[in-house]
């Protein structure tokens, strides 16, 4: 029996199969680029050139604005031209920095040989500092900034690395064409990854849906006995992180708990790649690939883009906006509708997802007949139907006690539901209303 | 027989001491409340719309029955006769506040904002406003979901199915500002209302740059600052691009009506006007 996580989850189709056989293929350098100075979560980051300046690639051009937070890196090199409100893939406007294109000159320092270096002997806190400086956030969609997910705290210890490797997101083939093309350097950077929480033990989480991704690492593993390769049934959502630690160890995080009360300690493909390429190379995080598909396109692609590049670029470059009736930034089940396809790839832009028209809308809501399919597909075993009727009628309280701030929002409810709720949508409303409450009663408590 | 005897002793026992205990624990437990807090809350409206800061008319009787000093206390509902009755009855000074109304500053129709794409989740303003900006290209104005009129108690504002903004019926608006607080993007706002139901406001929230609103709606304010130059009475100021008038000190002059250059700025309830030039007139508001 493979492994998966215990309750919960769904089975949609994977539709990986438009763009999972073409390779990672770099994108050509726009002529301006707008870096958003919010690109992870917590503090913005805090500008440090202006307007005239000139800059080079992997150039610092904004500093982490607190612990949780995460150094911005000029992704080309050029002029700034503005530092100002641009608005985000969602239509509000965000602080950013426009720079305009010149040339493609890199800061000293940064080797782009690629190489395969040995790691050399590295401690656990030059490691951290090198992803804290090199702006390394998480780049499975979540971008919580790597820095604080490394460092342990006091009293808790880690004892196992898990890389996410699921990529459960329909559509999404990004990580999938990391595992085969950059096989050996993901492997060289889960090992950096471990030193830095100081274990031994790595388990890499692959659903069954990849099977040569699974025996390529396979082979490639053979010579580190510390690592795991553990297929994992296919099941949505399988790559959230407790559901992850669940399916590969058992272990259930508690309630309100995170990762590091059970041991464990996860991280995406990519950041792995990041991490590595930030350590040996002395690379930031200034870049990335970026899956952009839809059954409407005429060449969905994997693409390595500088962060700053225009959504609305890729799209001209696969394939045009022909037949679609909405895009989404991420895979369809998390990733957000985008209003503005002109915003810029951000760290955490893992896919660029083209819904055709007859697609695009929902179905016509209906009423809630009680079937409790969203209760059985809840991942964390809530219950979305009730959740989402107390977030209509604002009983927080109620929607405390009923755990809503375990919601993870993976959409498993709405995606059940027969009589097309927007579950989730109500369900995020409250969960952020909670816990905000959450936030200023423990706030009054200190 | 015997036995009825018993059952009617024994019942009509347990009858009196039960009732003795009741007795007691009523005296024990007893909870003095004044009887003004009756008395106060019939003389409230009755609407529990919680336009006073309370729950409901319960806890603002009770407010207004305990505090020495009840100025700060008003029901907008009510309004100031009512405010005056409760005050005489309890012999305090009543709060006097001028009536309010709520007032949609927005003029985004379909025809001034044009459509940049659809929003097809929750049919609310507040699940809209919490996934992105809105359907146009100004994302500071009205989403037209109607989380106002559906918090509305009573029935004073619809959608304009022509528009698609909510309009407030000025007649059964009470400014229990529960419209205020429900709406997302903080676009309704209770102003001074004026007789004959005149009304001059600026009817823009967007705060983006001239040509930003401009582009994104025909009858942005622009933050072009000429109502603010022109205003006798320094009733306006223009902030973060945006107008705003001061109900306290406009004296409805509408010389500012006729300054701005989009038609941000609205007029309502005056007589239709003789010549382009208006003479300067001071209305009387009060």
């Amino acid at each position: 029996m493979m492994k998966t996580f215990p309750i919960g989850g769904i089975h949609p189709s994977d539709c990986k199969k438009y763009s999972k056989d073409s390779a990672i293929e770099q994108f050509p350098i726009p002529a301006s680029v707008t870096i958003p100075l919010s690109q992870h979560i917590g503090a913005p980051a805090v500008a440090t050139v202006a307007k005239g300046d000139k800059v080079l690639v992997g150039q610092v051009i904004a500093t982490a604005g607190g612990f949780v937070s995460s150094n911005i890196h000029s992704s080309v090199s050029g002029t700034v031209t503005a530092v100002d409100d641009r608005p985000d893939a969602q239509g509000n406007m965000k602080p950013a920095i426009t720079i305009a294109v010149e040339g493609d000159e890199w800061l000293e320092g940064i080797e782009r040989d690629g190489a395969q270096k040995s790691l050399g002997s590295l401690t656990a806190e030059e490691i951290v500092a090198k992803v804290k400086e090199m702006g390394i956030v998480g780049m499975g969609g979540a971008t919580f900034p790597t820095h604080v997910k490394l460092s342990i705290p006091n009293g808790k210890k880690a004892e196992c690395l898990i890389i996410n490797a699921v990529e459960c997101e329909p559509y999404l083939t990004a990580d999938y064409r990391v595992m085969l093309e950059r096989g050996e350097d993901l492997l060289a950077g889960a090992q950096l990854l471990a030193t830095a929480i100081g274990v031994d033990k790595i388990y890499i989480g692959i659903e069954n849906n990849k099977p040569d991704a699974i025996k390529y690492l396979q082979a490639l593993a053979k010579s580190q006995t510390n690592v795991r390769i553990v297929p994992l049934k296919m099941r949505y959502p399988q790559g959230g992180e407790k559901q992850l630690i669940a399916a590969v160890t058992g272990r259930e995080v508690p309630s309100g708990g995170l990762p590091i009360d059970v041991g464990a300690v996860v991280q995406n493909v990519g950041t792995a790649l990041a991490v590595y390429e930030a350590v040996v190379f002395n690379k930031p995080l200034i870049e990335r690939v970026v899956t952009v598909t839809g059954s409407t396109l005429a060449s969905p692609k994997n693409l390595l883009v500088r962060v700053g590049t225009p959504m609305s670029a890729l799209i001209e470059y696969c394939g045009g906006m022909e037949g679609v009736g909405k895009v989404g930034a991420g895979g369809p089940m998390m990733g957000r509708a985008v209003s503005n396809i002109d915003a810029p790839v951000t760290k955490g832009t893992s896919g660029v997802l083209l819904i055709p028209t007859e697609d695009a809308l929902r179905q016509t809501e209906g009423s809630c007949i009680r079937c409790a399919k969203c209760v059985e597909a809840c991942p964390m075993g809530l219950e979305p139907y009730l959740l989402s009727t107390l977030t209509q009628r604002g009983d927080y309280e109620e929607l405390e006690a009923h755990y809503i701030a375990d919601c993870i929002e993976c959409g498993c409810c709405t995606f059940s539901c027969p009589s097309y709720l927007p579950l989730l949508d109500w369900v995020r409303i409250g969960k952020a209303e909670v816990m905000k409450r959450m936030r200023e009663r423990a706030a009054a408590k200190k | 027989m015997g036995s009825l005897v018993t059952t009617v002793l024994v019942v009509s026992g347990l009858g009196a001491l039960l009732a003795l205990l009741l007795y007691l624990v009523a005296k024990k437990f007893k909870v003095v409340e004044d009887p003004r807090i009756d008395q106060v809350e019939k003389m409230l409206p009755g609407a529990n719309c919680g336009g006073c800061g309370f729950a409901g008319c319960r806890g603002m009787s009770e407010a207004l029955v305990a505090r020495d000093d009840i100025s700060s206390l008003y029901c907008p509902v009510g309004g100031g006769e009512c405010m005056k009755q409760i005050a005489s009855y309890l012999g305090k000074a009543a709060a006097e506040r001028e009536p309010m109304v709520a007032v949609v500053r927005c003029a985004g129709s379909c025809e001034n904002r044009p459509k940049t794409n659809r929003f097809d989740g929750a049919s609310s303003c507040l699940v809209a406003s919490s996934l992105y900006a809105g359907d146009t290209g100004c994302s500071f104005g009205c989403l037209g979901l109607g989380d106002c009129v559906a918090k509305c108690d009573f029935d004073a504002l619809h959608i304009n199915p022509a528009t698609g903004l909510p309009e407030v019926d000025e007649e059964k608006c009470t400014a229990c500002g529960a419209c205020t607080k429900a709406c997302p993007k903080h676009i309704i706002e209770l102003r001074k209302k004026a007789p004959k139901e005149r009304k001059i406001y600026v009817s823009c929230v967007n705060k983006d740059k001239g040509a930003v609103a401009r582009k994104a709606c025909k009858v942005a304010c622009i933050g072009c600052g000429k109502c603010a130059k022109v205003c006798p009475f320094e009733a306006i100021t223009v902030e973060n691009n945006l107008a705003y008038i001061d109900y306290a000190k406009c004296k409805m002059c509408r010389k500012c009506v006729v300054e701005c250059p989009t038609g941000a700025i609205v007029e309502f309830g005056f007589p239709p006007r003789k010549v382009a030039e208006v003479e300067p007139q001071t209305a009387k508001t009060e």
